[in-house]
């Protein structure tokens, strides 16, 4: 019986959704906000940390979204191929 | 301070078609650079100043998306054991200069030669190295899976057995993917020259990938796994280049991104699936049609620049159109090959999980 629970995979609905929501609420603020981000992400200088901050805020959450997407579909790496 | 104001009065306005198009060709960048460490920046770029953004913001956008993209994919890629974070970070850092180099080599012949200048040299530069180091990972594919030991462990080339045998004191450091040690002052070069390609043509990994493996003596899901520490050492420093001058348009980079990550994870879960030469395989196939695409433009840079009789307006047309159909087709089939193979190895698996079920049943 234990085998048989330990088996089952649990799939990552919860962290799918919650990292789905925050991903949506990003990128619905980037894009409702298009003239005011422009204006200020290309002043240059020390402004440009703000394009490079955006980019690893939206790798980090859709990344991990995407990541949980794919196994909750199903699609996983292969268990023992590993490269040593 | 004038250009980057403007480039900012250039951004395009998207619209649901430009994001559509953006995220599916970001999605099959994403997967061809999840399974291969790199590829997509060469149908991106053109991709976007198809929709009518500027050259110089089009490069600086797709970089932006290139590093957070090449930064999930290996920790992606990490997580199956693929990645040597060390070779990656010596050979980005080096990268990183030849970068620079291979800019100021394009802003040279620009100043010299003009934009047809600029756009023959590349050219040039997308036929030579494609059809030397392209055809070689191709023939090698080719002849590994033609000599049905595709499941063998790959072999370390006499090259790199003789790389790895030269002893320079000082200068000596372990690489786990080659499980031996390795003198920097070949790594060095290695990395210089995969980064005045990704100034050059925007994909490195074209000449990092085999010179990883046929140079270093890394296996293929290594080498292409440690280049994606390479596209984000390179691509966060170019990104901050660019985003100091202002060139860098947010939306465009994380729309592409948007698809990108789908694919990106995709195609890390297909190289667990897969036999150490397909690697070779898709990437060799991408890098043959990628030189026909470009090679059909060398004629048109050459009549723009007089050493051949003038061509036609239609004829300049027809070849340009071709070229970008090619060389979206080139990224499509390797997105179908990794496609293909992900789908055979998942079916594949759980055909095993299911067998091994019944068995255990039957025990009980």
């Amino acid at each position: 019986m234990a085998n048989k629970k330990s088996s089952i995979k649990k799939k990552p609905y919860g962290k799918a959704i919650l990292f789905g929501l925050i991903v949506s609420v990003l990128y619905f603020t980037l894009l409702t906000n298009q003239g005011l981000i422009n204006a200020n992400f290309t002043r240059g200088g020390l402004y440009a940390l703000l394009p490079i901050a955006t980019a690893f805020i939206f790798s980090f959450f859709h990344g991990s979204f995407t990541s949980a997407f794919w196994t909750v579909l199903g699609v996983e790496a292969r268990k023992k191929k590993e490269v040593k | 301070m004038h250009d980057v104001v403007t480039q900012v009065s250039n951004f395009i306005d998207l619209t649901s078609m430009n994001m559509l198009y953006l995220f599916f060709v970001g999605f099959v960048g994403g997967l061809v650079s999840g399974f291969i460490g790199s590829g997509g920046a060469f149908v991106l770029t053109p991709g976007m100043m198809s929709l009518g953004v500027p050259g110089l913001v089009a490069v600086a956008s797709n970089m932006c998306h290139k590093f957070p993209k090449a930064l999930v994919g290996a920790i992606k890629r990490a997580k199956y054991g693929q990645v040597d974070v060390k070779l990656g970070l010596i050979m980005g850092a080096s990268a990183e200069a030849g970068v620079l180099y291979g800019a100021h080599i394009q802003e040279s012949i620009k100043r010299s030669f003009g934009d047809v200048g600029s756009n023959l040299y590349v050219s040039v530069a997308f036929v030579v190295v494609l059809a030397i180091v392209g055809g070689y990972v191709l023939r090698d594919a080719f002849k590994t899976q033609k000599a049905g030991n595709s499941h063998a462990e790959e072999k370390v080339t006499n090259l790199a057995r003789r790389v790895q045998s030269i002893h320079i004191p000082g200068t000596m450091m372990y690489f786990k993917s080659l499980n031996a040690k390795v003198s920097v002052l070949f790594t060095i070069p290695l990395g210089f020259a995969t980064g005045m390609l990704a100034a050059t043509i925007a994909v490195g990994g074209f000449i990092g990938v085999p010179a990883m493996i046929y140079v270093l003596g890394a296996p293929s899901l290594m080498a292409s796994a440690s280049e994606l520490v390479i596209a984000f050492v390179m691509g966060i420093g170019g990104s901050f280049k660019y985003a100091l001058h202002g060139f860098v348009d947010i939306r465009l980079s994380m729309i592409i991104l948007a698809g990108s990550l789908f694919g990106i994870q995709l195609g890390a879960i297909g190289t667990t699936y897969v036999k150490p030469f397909m690697i070779k395989l898709v990437m060799g196939l991408i890098m043959v049609i990628v030189l026909f695409s470009r090679g059909l433009m060398v004629p048109v840079y050459l009549s723009q620049l007089g050493v051949i009789q003038t061509l036609s307006e239609t004829t300049t047309k027809l070849l340009k159109t071709t070229s970008f159909a090619i060389m979206l087709i080139a990224l499509l089939t390797g997105a179908l090959i990794v496609l293909k193979a992900l789908w055979k190895g998942l079916r594949e698996e759980k055909l095993q999980h299911s067998a091994k079920e019944v068995l255990e049943h039957g025990k009980i």
